[in-house]
């Protein structure tokens, strides 16, 4: 919660900052740029201990050796990485004191997406003490959890605090050296969510973050970790929205989870970062790095994903099948409306034995979207009977909008079983015809077959998140008609 | 109720309406009679308010207002329904949610206030028996597998929940054995009302023995050549298309 509220006073101060309404918040900067002093900076300003600088700074000297992938499909002008700042924080935290200071069309957005007033006072960074007693609301939540043994932290709180638990997992699923956007994560992370679930407990509650961008010209890395011990089980769900800005943001977040024996992860996340304009102006550049590990024996990670949001999506929640009998699961909802760039998918690497994986992949383009599915199915020798089976299906909405799917599958063991499915189709003028005729205007008309075309992933989202995913699926179509 | 008058409209820059004219009243059900290619759907597509069906001249007033000037959605909520030849297949969204989004849109566009999904079921459940729709029928995808009689069936259910002032049936008989050719008859039977019109079109006279109306025209090459009571349908069965059209010109 805590790693949230920071976010969000870091983003509502630099709005404030940007527009000029408060001119006497002093804002702690690192100086712009990126270099080893800049890592140090972080590391400092954190208060971490030396392991976790050295483990950084090993990040950043390798990432300086590294190259931007460019196999994707998708187009960007080349980021200067050093025309950024790579951490902004608050020197005191003033809030706002009533929405009423709040920017009338961020809450018109939460209205849209139907988020209660509370949340929309959490989200907008207002002090919701005295009319929402959030700091109770928290305790209470916090005492349920320890009362679990369950560790739902901010990551560097995480470090701080349990040290062992950080050591022993951090960098086992995306390994420093993983790739260019992760690496350089490693070496900058801010922050991020640490949940720790012991043996054989199943988390009380649904576990959920908020996330919002940070200020302008500024990176986002948040970095989470995420551990179920034997037996246990747990439900994540992220948000993630963004204030409309000129220019383009980077974001590049690495998720780690690891499921030990018989221990079940579902990751769900309803990414809604701003997309920029409707002539491609501005927009969160999204590089992120989600792995999940089947450590254990009939362990099981499920990734469920919305992706509404982003100028530029490259984000490829993967499984790695270790255990015998472990079941990876990838549901995913890609929109891409306008000038949007989507290419996304997962990795399904199966190691163990009878290990089993499921793909349902749902991609809508419209306006002058590209939409890439990507994703590999990779059976090893020693993975006898593994199973998978992937549904790739695309809609197009409009003439200049793009699909494509690339699905690479590799079986080294003859036992494999693998099947792939995937369609292409159009929303059909008979179809919106027949809405309309009925009295459904053209807007309702699209979320309504939209939504009916992505049934099988929303039917995975946990309840109070499908309604939320429902209606951004028609917020982000608004236009493509018409 | 509605006036529509020397109605002239293309499709593709193809005229296919050359003139039309045609007053339907109050309580009143009206059959269009006509062959293959006349412009029957085109009529019922262009009432609707289809994208690509242009009205190049003439008028049509509905209620005293100019149709032209209204979207299709808009239309709907004012009361004009088509029950159409080929209902569409909707995947992943349910009958019953279809019903109920659609049921809300209108009321919403009337100022009315919306109804949960209880009071929708309710409302469906009251009128689905006669029709043979089942519960099971409306879990499923919209018409997603439905075999013609159901989706017919359904389109007359539509027709029974949303209570229009002009309902447009287009070759509801179409595809239609005996059986649910009388069932969906008395389902449109049952809806006539003093405030309510009706135009039935159709190809063959088989369903006018079942929906029997009050006026019946000829649609010939865009053009209603001629017109009756009841009593002209039959000749049309007897002497067909051929002789009524050359003796109309």
């Amino acid at each position: 919660m805590a790693a949230v509220e920071t976010r969000e006073k870091v983003s509502a101060l630099a709005e404030k900052y940007k527009y000029g309404f408060v001119t006497d918040i002093e804002m702690e900067r690192a100086p712009k740029g990126l270099s080893e002093d800049t890592v140090r900076y972080i590391s400092a300003k954190k208060g971490e201990p030396d392991w976790m600088l050295a483990w950084r700074l090993s990040a950043f000297r390798r990432w300086v050796e590294m190259r931007e992938p460019n196999w994707a499909r998708v187009h960007y002008p080349k980021i200067d990485y050093q025309d950024a700042y790579y951490y902004a924080a608050p020197k005191n935290t003033p809030a706002k004191q009533s929405l009423d200071e709040v920017d009338p069309k961020l809450l018109e957005t939460y209205n849209k997406l139907g988020i209660p007033l509370s949340e929309q006072m959490l989200l907008a960074g207002v002090a919701v003490d005295a009319v929402f007693d959030s700091v109770s609301v928290a305790t209470t939540f916090k005492a349920k959890l320890n009362e679990a043994g369950v560790i739902f932290c901010p990551i560097s709180e995480a470090i701080r605090d349990h040290p062992d638990l950080v050591r022993k997992y951090l960098g086992t699923v995306v390994p420093v050296t993983d790739n260019f956007f992760s690496t350089l994560n490693s070496a900058v992370f801010s922050d991020g969510t640490f949940v720790f679930v012991p043996k054989g407990v199943r988390c009380p509650m649904e576990l959920s973050t908020y996330f919002r961008i940070n200020a302008s010209e500024t990176g986002q890395f948040e970095r989470t970790l995420i551990i179920a011990d034997e037996g246990s089980y747990v439900s994540y769900l992220e948000g993630c929205t963004a204030p409309k800005r000129d220019e383009n943001q980077l974001h590049a977040a690495v998720v780690e989870l690891v499921a030990l024996d018989g221990a079940e992860i579902k990751y769900s996340t309803v990414q809604n970062w701003y997309p920029g304009d409707e002539e491609g102006k501005g927009g969160i550049y999204n590089f992120v790095t989600k792995r999940g590990d089947c450590r254990g024996r009939d362990s099981k990670i499920s990734w469920t994903q919305v992706e509404t949001g982003s100028a530029i999506t490259w984000k490829y929640p993967s499984c790695i099948l270790r255990g015998d009998n472990s079941v990876g699961e990838f549901y995913s909802i890609a929109i891409a409306n306008h000038y949007q760039q989507a290419d996304t998918g997962t990795k399904m690497i199966h190691l163990g034995r009878n290990t089993r994986s499921r793909i349902v992949s749902k991609g809508i383009s419209a306006g002058r979207a590209q939409n890439t599915y990507r994703g590999l199915v990779s059976v090893h020798p020693k993975a006898a009977n593994a199973r998978n089976h992937t549904q790739c299906d695309s809609l197009l909405i409009g003439k200049q909008c793009g699909a494509h799917t690339v699905p690479y599958i590799e079986s080294r063991n003859p036992s494999a079983r693998i099947e792939h499915e995937a369609t292409t189709s159009k929303i059909a003028e008979d179809q919106l015809f027949y809405c309309l005729q009925r009295g459904i205007n053209p807007e309702e008309a699209v979320a309504l077959i939209v939504n009916g075309f992505c049934k099988e992933v929303l039917q995975q989202l946990p309840m109070e998140f499908a309604v939320e995913a429902q209606k951004l699926v028609g917020i982000s179509l608004e236009g493509s008609v018409g | 109720m509605l006036e529509i008058k020397d109605l002239h409209a293309a499709v593709d820059g193809k005229e296919i309406l050359k003139g039309l004219s045609l007053t339907v009243n109050a309580g009143e059900v009206h059959a269009i009679m006509g062959p293959n290619g006349s412009g029957k759907s085109t009529l019922s597509y262009v009432l609707a308010g289809r994208a690509g069906y242009k009205i190049t001249s003439g008028s049509i007033r509905y209620r005293g207002e100019d149709l032209a000037a209204l979207a299709p959605e808009e239309r709907a909520a004012k009361g004009i329904f088509l029950a159409m030849q080929y209902p569409v297949e909707i995947p992943g969204v349910t009958t019953l949610t279809f019903l109920k989004t659609a049921l809300n849109a209108q009321r919403r566009a009337r100022g009315e206030s919306e109804l949960d999904a209880m009071g929708v079921l309710k409302r469906v459940r009251a009128r689905a028996s006669e029709l043979k729709v089942s519960e099971e029928m409306l879990k499923r995808a919209l018409n997603v597998g439905f075999s013609g009689g159901e989706k017919k069936r359904l389109e007359i259910l539509q027709m029974a929940l949303f209570e229009p002032r002009l309902a447009i049936l287009d070759e509801t008989d179409s595809g239609l054995d005996i059986d649910a050719l009388k069932l969906v008859a008395e389902g449109v039977n049952a809806l006539r009302a003093p405030e309510r019109a009706m135009l039935v079109i159709t190809h063959y006279q088989r369903l006018l023995q079942y929906i029997v109306p009050d006026r019946v025209h000829v649609l010939s090459a865009g053009r209603i050549v001629r017109e009756g009571g009841p009593e002209l349908a039959h000749e049309l069965e007897a002497k067909g298309y051929e002789d009524i059209v050359r003796s109309a010109a």
